[in-house]
């Protein structure tokens, strides 16, 4: 076995069409009927549902009448990143989810809705948000992810002075680099970035915190400071031919599909991605999407403990990826050119439940086999950003930033949000909580700002 | 942002979305909270000499899934004490000072009575009142509501009374139970009237149950005519206020309501001239949270129109609205198809043929496509298979040249042009 099939090709006009959105927007018409469909109900579980609070009702109710500006008004005052969050958001499990019409008829499309709404003030190129009269007040934000862009937002609306340090080339965090362009493509993201900066609130892109500029200089500089560097690589599988040239971080992987280069050719290739959570789900789509010819998630445990959505699920069947349940790697074979030749796996079965109450999976006996792949991706979730946690000296477990309600850590003025804050055994985590954990830090700093102007004045 | 500030005769408002004369307006805890809520005015529940209601009052008529398309009752004024409501008036006029409050009153046809009412709710501190002179159930067969508001000199007559004590605008409000609203909009003019409003309620009989061949409602079985109202109506409504705000001699200001559900309509109504809208259905079916997107949506609509103020939207369209005698016989419109949006459900066809002018065509294209073509010259422009049409975009209305040796020509000059030539010969 080996990379027999390398000769395969695939055009530059052919990946952009496969990276292309998937899901087309709604029409004018079945946008209007289906927002005359929404019941307006009043104390709406939908608006509970939503981690940032979207008034979806009268969002909805705007629709219908033509207000078109101010459903998008009404959208991205609660949610900075609300045309992201309409397209990636687990709708099913969030607002769509809690929609009164399940069971009595289908639930309403409010993702497509909040899709349609801000794609017209994108189309229409309208400035939603103004910066508020300008304070004194100075904030620094590392890192501009989701959650940083909404901390960023809401500081600036009341007039304070925001920098953004990010390491990476270009703003947007995960939702610029890591959600695949085919749910997400980069267009949408840039017009939020556009929003943010057009109040005022810089960013300095390429500035590392800890290389670029350290966490002193923030502290002398800055009256508060907010961490939102998310999460890092792929941790390692600790196997033997992990070196082996064809082995990619999910992450990475994805973001070679996003920066513009498709620089991992795949063409004809035979691809195991292991692990089930959504950035396996990316991994492998964006595999077929590169013209992989065949495509396996490996997953230790069975369809019922995997953490990708069911709607994730239905999608990767639909892209012909298939499942390999109750599977664990353990050896990455190589051919004389170092280049992944094979994965060794061993069957598994559910054990007893461990400490999350999950059935622990267990290898059976004498049960090894091979799979026949070139390209191995790892998506067993993301490492804990320790370095950068332990230079600002905050308090963890883990490698998760120990924070109270209003996501103060243990420095003083010090504010910690999205997934550097996402605990394990939470499921998945969202664009939609990191952007409202923003929102709440900044109105924390917000309080704090004002009350220490007013006791000195 | 445009400015959205409204005024009626001098009764200034932040908005021009009051709450009409009804059941949401019928004390100081629903009034405030809709003040609370956005409202810019509201006329409160019509008082007069205290009435018995009955049990039930309200039926709706659902069509094609809206709950309340239309909205009948066969409520009366309001049944609190008099005393009650002004105390109310005067606790929510100095909580808003700057929102309107309007009072509606109804008495019978008698100078006193009339009088008095005026007085003590001008008192209250309100900022106008409103001659309820259009409620078509229960008060009309005591002489009141709009059986006075059928008669034009009783209309006169009462509104001059009214006048006689008045310090604040009176509008009166007026039935649209009546074959043309221009005569007793007049009459209320001639009686010193500073507004009108309208519509009221028309009369209506929401339904048969099949099972039980009551009426709906009924009250124990027994059914009487009511009032309807709510989306349903807004064409007759807003009809009324073009005719009004077009006739000579009703030179005062409108206050338009009937079927006004968003700021769509609100517009639509102050097009037509209308100086500011009341709305009582839509809050009635939603609460009265449903003014923010009011008030938003015709703020933003504005600022896109580049309107800075209401008087610049208000009565715009007056001087389109005519006569049909006015409209010009040879222009034309046709209907075209476009196929790359249509979905072909072949409505617009089956209209057309079975009850237009059998002017659409189903055709294949080259490759075999379904496609439909209208056959422009025998096409009369009738809008009907656009109307059919449940895609936006799939069949425009196009102007398309006068048949040829057409000039423009309406039936008022063609009349003209044939008397002009019978006299000449
Ligand atoms: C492949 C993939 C798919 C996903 N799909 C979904 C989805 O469909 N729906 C959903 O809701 N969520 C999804 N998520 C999760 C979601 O992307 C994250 O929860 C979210 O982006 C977290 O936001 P954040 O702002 O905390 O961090 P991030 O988006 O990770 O942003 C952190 C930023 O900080 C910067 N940074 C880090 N360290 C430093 C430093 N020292 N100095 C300066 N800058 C620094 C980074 O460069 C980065 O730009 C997905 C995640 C992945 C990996
Ligand atoms: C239940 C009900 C009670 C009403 N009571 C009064 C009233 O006391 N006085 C009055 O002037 N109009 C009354 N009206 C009429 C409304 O003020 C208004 O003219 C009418 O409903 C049209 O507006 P709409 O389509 O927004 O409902 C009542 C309407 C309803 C539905
Ligand atoms: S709305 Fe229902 S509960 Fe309220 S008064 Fe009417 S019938 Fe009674």
């Amino acid at each position: 076995m080996s990379n027999h099939r390398s000769d395969a090709w695939i055009s530059t006009e052919q990946l952009q069409e496969n990276f292309a959105e998937v899901n087309s927007p709604l029409s004018t018409t079945h946008a209007v009927k289906e927002s005359n469909r929404c019941l307006f109900c009043y104390d709406a579980p939908c608006i509970q549902a939503c981690p940032t609070g979207i008034d979806i009702p009268s969002f909805i109710k705007k629709i219908a009448s033509g207000n078109l500006k101010g459903s998008a008004v009404t959208i991205m005052d609660a949610n900075p990143v609300g045309a992201s969050c309409a397209r990636v958001c687990p709708t099913e499990e969030l607002c769509e989810g809690a929609c009164v019409l399940n069971g009595e008829s289908e639930p309403i499309m409010i993702g497509d809705l909040q899709r349609y709404a801000t794609d017209w003030a994108i189309r229409n190129e309208q400035v939603l948000f103004e910066a508020g009269p300008s304070t004194s007040k100075h904030i620094a934000i590392v890192g501009s992810g989701p959650a940083g862009l909404a901390a960023a937002r809401e500081l600036a609306r009341f007039g304070h002075q925001v920098t953004i340090f990010e390491a990476d080339d270009e703003p947007g965090g995960l939702n610029r680099y890591g959600i695949v362009s085919f749910r997400l493509p980069v267009d949408i993201v840039k017009w939020e970035i556009d929003q943010i900066v057009n109040m005022g609130v810089t960013i300095r892109t390429n500035t590392a915190v800890g290389k670029d500029i350290s966490p002193e200089e923030l502290r002398e500089q800055f009256d508060s400071i907010i961490i939102a560097v998310g999460m890092g690589s792929v941790p390692e599988l600790h196997m033997e031919g992990e070196d082996a040239s064809g082995v990619y971080d999910a992450v990475d992987f994805v973001r070679s599909t996003k920066d513009g280069t498709f620089s991992r050719n795949l063409a004809g290739k035979r691809v195991a991605v292991i692990g089930a959570g959504n950035t396996a789900v990316d991994a492998a789509t964006c595999s077929t999407r590169l013209g992989a010819e065949h495509v396996s998630i490996v997953y230790r445990r069975t369809k019922n403990e995997m953490t990708a959505y069911p709607f994730e699920f239905e999608f990767a069947k639909q892209d012909g990826i298939a499942f390999q349940w109750l599977t664990s790697p353990v050896k990455i074979e190589k051919n004389d050119h170092g280049e992944v030749s094979g994965l060794e796996c061993v069957q598994m079965e559910l054990g007893e439940a461990d400490q999350d109450g999950r059935q622990r999976p267990v290898p059976i006996q004498n049960s090894n086999f091979m799979m026949d792949v070139d390209v191995v991706i790892r998506a067993i979730g993301q490492e804990r950003l320790q370095d950068t946690i332990a230079m600002f000296g905050l308090e963890h477990t883990d490698g998760v930033v120990t924070v109270d309600a209003s996501y103060a850590a243990s420095e003083p003025n010090h504010f910690a949000v999205g997934d550097v804050v996402f605990g394990s055994g939470q499921g998945e985590a969202m664009v939609v909580s990191a952007a409202e954990q923003g929102k709440q830090a900044a109105y924390t700093i917000h309080q704090q700002l004002s009350a220490g102007t007013q006791a000195a004045g | 942002m445009a400015d959205l500030t409204t005024n009626v005769a001098g009764i200034r408002s932040p908005n021009p979305f009051w709450l009409a004369s009804a059941p949401p307006t019928n004390s100081g805890y629903q009034v405030q909270r809709a003040f609370e809520a956005g409202w810019g005015g509201a006329v409160w529940k019509t008082m007069g000499d205290p009435i018995l209601n009955v049990s039930s009052r309200f039926s709706a008529v659902s069509f094609g899934g809206n709950q309340v398309a239309g909205f009948n009752n066969i409520e009366l004024i309001s049944d609190r004490p008099l005393e009650v409501n002004l105390r109310e008036i005067e606790e929510t006029k100095r909580l808003y000072p700057e929102h309107a409050i309007i009072g509606s009153l109804m008495v019978e046809p008698d100078r006193d009575k009339w009088h008095e009412i005026v007085k003590r709710v001008e008192a209250a501190g309100v900022d106008g009142l409103e001659l309820n002179f259009g409620c078509p159930h229960g008060m009309a067969e005591r002489g009141m509501g709009s059986a006075s508001g059928q008669v034009p000199e009783l209309v006169r007559q009462q509104t001059a009374w009214v006048k006689e004590v008045a310090r604040t605008p009176v509008i009166v409000k007026l039935t649209p139970n009546i074959t043309d609203i221009t005569f007793t909009a007049k009459a209320a003019v001639e009686g010193g009237a500073d507004a009108v409003s309208m519509i009221n309620t028309i009369n209506s009989l929401s339904g048969v149950d099949l099972d039980s061949w009551n009426t709906i409602p009924n009250v124990d079985g027994k059914g009487a005519h009511g009032g309807y109202c709510g989306p349903a109506v807004k064409p007759i409504a807003l009809n009324m206020v073009g005719e009004c705000a077009r006739t000579p001699g009703i030179d005062v200001p409108i206050s338009g309501m009937g079927g006004v559900s968003s700021w769509q309509e609100a517009a639509e109504f102050m097009l037509m001239g209308a100086s500011n809208v009341q709305v009582c259905t839509a809050a009635m079916h939603h609460g009265f949270r449903i003014v923010e997107d009011m008030i938003d949506g015709l703020s933003n609509y504005m600022d896109e129109k580049g309107l800075a103020s209401l008087d610049q939207l208000i009565g715009q369209t007056v001087p389109k609205y005519s006569d049909w005698g006015d409209l010009d016989l040879t222009y034309r419109v046709a209907a075209k198809i476009n196929n790359d949006v249509c979905i072909n459900c072949n409505k617009c066809y089956i209209a057309c043929e079975d009850t237009s002018h059998q002017c659409i065509d189903m055709l294949k294209d080259e490759d075999g496509n379904d496609i439909l073509r209208v056959r422009e010259d025998d096409c009369v422009g009738c809008n009907l298979c656009s109307i059919v049409c449940p895609v936006d975009g799939a069949i425009d209305m196009v102007e398309v040249a006068r048949k040829v040796g057409d000039e423009p020509m309406t039936w008022n000059e063609r009349q003209q042009l044939m008397a002009n030539a019978g006299s000449n010969q």
